[in-house]
């Protein structure tokens, strides 16, 4: 019988991890919400962030935390240039052309990555990285409460922008409903970069909080890209509260499948409640009936 | 009337010269030339272990043609850490010109590549692979200069017991914690099929975690494998997984007596110490190894600083020695076979007998089924950061140090 302790460490390790994998879904959300695209290079701009991180800090010993502000306002940047540029004649385009604009540009963004960096993992190395608080009987990971104590800082960030901003409202506007916002004179274009360039400051932030907690390689990319969509899919695709729960749903139930069943199942059981989620709710658990 | 020899007659007389006496030379020059083609994962999760052993092929043909007149030519192929790939890049090599093949490293990918060398009947020597399968399939052209996974138990289970005796010790309670890889899977059959039958040994395995080698983040793991309240962790790994669990040990405050390998790579390789630093301390690998005052170990450490100044064989011995060693086995066979051809090589590959070797063991030869069974193994603990032989210890550096003082705590005098 696992004693208690070990169970509530592995708990609370997999909570702390899921809100950052929150933040990272949060973006893909963001962006499908507003723009109604889904950014299937969502894992390669994450892997660009964890990249920007490990090359930052190995250059000039810059503590993540540190570089994570500049990184999300360079992303934005990156996201609001890439919609109006290269996504935006895409909007009203099939489907299967704006998925296949996508893809080509994960597969340009992992490739450049490949060749420039290199098929290596690599990692970031600050002095705290091995540090841990005994709390009773729990060993908190010090890493981990940190990255998951920004996450949360960046979420209620971004959800204040979205509740208390002129721009904010003005996308939320866009979201809920486009023609009333073309007619009132929201200029949706401008409107829509700007929910790119967020949703891709979370990716940017997400992207550095996670090279703290594990090696990135230019292959990492695509591994991520599935993760967010089960996290968002179980969360409901648009919901942003979704893709928090979404991320620390999965975050723990795969440090309790790693625990009670095998360590070796704990990609399965989210796939489980990815297919139990699309049978049983298929809007996710806080998604809107379409 | 008679007229003397025209120009064009010379030229007629002196191209069937040429051919008649020329060609043989010719001949017997390319007879001493070998397209080799090396299969390593030089990229993918095995990319650093890959890298390693690629230097071993890389120093390879200065050092043969001085040793037996042969010219090697490389032909380099990643596979990415991926068994497919190494299956179609076999194909691509030997479609390109391969007389034999070298590799792979990952038991899985050897498996496949050993398929494609029977149906092509192409030789491959294989440097690194432990799953006992592959030398048990019949091949005709395919050998092994390296243990099996049920020797490398054996050997590694053996140094368990010197080492407990050597210091004193006798733990009780094992976790065992394998990669779920082919080798793995193999060193596991082998583990659970050798250790009940081992009296000698005094622990018994409280706990078995097995792992997805790629594994981004091994938290639950250790955590199970601490909750288990085993003395120490015996530890079947690769290289990334290998950093990973010490990191989170260390996070976790997770300090057994010690973490041994009964012979996995991982724990003795330049990253690990270079991504773990003081941590990397104590952790213990019983592996086969070189023999430091060999002449040819003396030979390749000179070879690899000229080409490779920034790095040290100490560093990369098993990878480095069992990949050059493979290469010796292809030079003796083409001086012995003097052709390229592929049966003659085979042939003559089957019946290598080299005595004087740069791992310890004795002679490289192959048993009927194509592998050397001569492979003995030593107990590896990582000291002042590089990796120290500690048993048998006729050959030691260092006493053993067991139970470990903790992790990055330095070692009482």
């Amino acid at each position: 019988v696992l004693p208690f302790d070990a169970l509530l460490n592995i708990v609370l390790s997999g909570l702390l991890t899921g809100l950052v994998y929150g933040l990272m879904a949060l973006g893909l959300s963001v962006i499908y919400g507003v723009v109604r695209i889904v950014n299937f290079a969502h894992g390669e701009m994450m892997t660009l962030a964890m990249y920007a991180a490990v090359l930052l800090n190995a250059s000039w010993h810059l503590d993540p935390l540190l570089i994570l502000a500049p990184v999300a306002l360079a992303f934005f940047a990156f996201g609001y240039v890439l919609q109006r540029v290269l996504i935006n004649p895409f909007i009203d385009r099939p489907e299967h052309a704006q998925f296949i604009l996508l893809l080509a540009l994960a597969l340009v963004l992992v490739n450049a990555m490949l060749i420039v960096l290199g098929p290596d993992a690599r990692s970031v190395q600050v002095d705290y990285a091995l540090d841990s608080w005994q709390l009773g009987p729990l060993v908190v990971d010090k890493v981990r409460v940190v990255c998951a104590a920004v996450a949360l800082a960046v979420c209620a960030l971004l959800f204040a922008i979205f509740r208390f901003t002129a721009f904010g409202k003005a996308i939320r506007a866009c979201a809920d409903n486009l023609l009333g916002a073309q007619i009132v004179g929201l200029n949706v274009p401008h409107l829509y970069a700007l929910t790119f360039g967020l949703g891709a400051a979370c990716v940017g932030a997400a992207g550095v909080l996670l090279a703290l907690l594990v090696d990135v390689t230019p292959m990492s990319g695509p591994g991520y890209t599935l993760l967010a969509f089960v996290i968002v899919i179980i969360g409901g695709l648009g919901s942003m509260v979704g893709a928090l729960a979404g991320g620390v749903l999965i975050g723990v139930s795969e440090a309790l499948a790693g625990l009670i069943v095998t360590p070796s199942a704990k990609s399965m059981l989210s796939f489980a409640l990815l297919i139990a989620v699309l049978a049983l709710r298929p809007q996710g658990l806080f998604g809107r009936r379409a | 009337m008679s007229r003397g020899l025209s120009r064009r007659d010379f030229n007629r007389i002196a191209a069937a010269g040429a051919a008649a006496f020329g060609a043989p030379a010719l001949v017997r020059a390319q007879a001493r030339k070998v397209k080799v083609g090396v299969l390593l994962p030089r990229s993918g999760y095995l990319a650093k272990i890959g890298q390693s052993c690629q230097m071993g092929a890389d120093i390879a043909p200065a050092l043969i043609r001085q040793m037996y007149g042969v010219d090697i030519e490389l032909m380099n192929a990643d596979f990415e850490s991926k068994v497919e790939e190494a299956r179609a890049r076999a194909e691509k090599l030997i479609d390109d010109g391969a007389q034999v093949l070298v590799g792979a490293f990952d038991s899985g990918a050897t498996a496949a590549i050993a398929q494609v060398a029977e149906q092509r009947k192409v030789p491959f020597v294989v440097n690194i692979a432990a799953a006992p399968q592959i030398t048990k399939q019949g091949y005709r052209f395919v050998v092994r200069n390296f243990p099996t996974a049920p020797q490398l138990v054996t050997n590694g289970l053996a140094l368990f017991r010197d080492l407990f005796q050597a210091t004193g010790t006798a733990p009780r309670k094992a976790v065992f914690m394998h990669v779920n890889d082919t080798f793995g899977q193999a060193m596991t059959g082998g583990i659970k099929a050798t250790l009940p039958k081992l009296d000698y040994l005094p622990f018994k395995i409280v706990e078995e975690i097995g792992y997805d080698p790629a594994a981004r983040d091994l938290s639950v793991e250790v955590a199970k494998a601490k909750a288990s309240g085993a003395d120490f962790v015996m530890l079947v790994c690769r290289l990334n997984d290998a950093i990973l669990l010490v990191r989170e040990m260390v996070k976790q405050r997770f300090t057994p007596m010690g973490v041994v390998s009964p012979g996995s790579p991982g724990m003795y390789e330049q990253a690990f110490y270079e991504s773990l630093g003081k941590y990397s301390e104590y952790c213990i690998s019983n592996v086969p190894w070189y023999e430091p005052k060999a002449k040819i170990t003396k030979l390749v450490e000179g070879e690899l600083k000229k080409q490779f100044p920034k790095e040290n064989l100490l560093y990369h011995a098993l990878n480095v020695g069992f990949t050059f060693e493979a290469m010796m086995v292809i030079g003796d066979a083409v001086k012995r076979a003097g052709s390229g051809d592929a049966s003659a090589l085979a042939g003559a590959i089957r019946a290598t007998d080299i005595a004087e070797r740069m791992m310890l063991g004795g002679p490289i030869k192959f048993s009927a089924e194509g592998q050397n069974d001569q492979i003995g193994s030593a107990c590896i603990q990582n000291l002042g950061q590089k990796p120290t032989v500690v048993l048998p210890a006729a050959s030691a550096e260092h006493k053993p140090v067991f139970p470990m003082p903790g992790w990055g705590v330095p070692e009482k005098t």
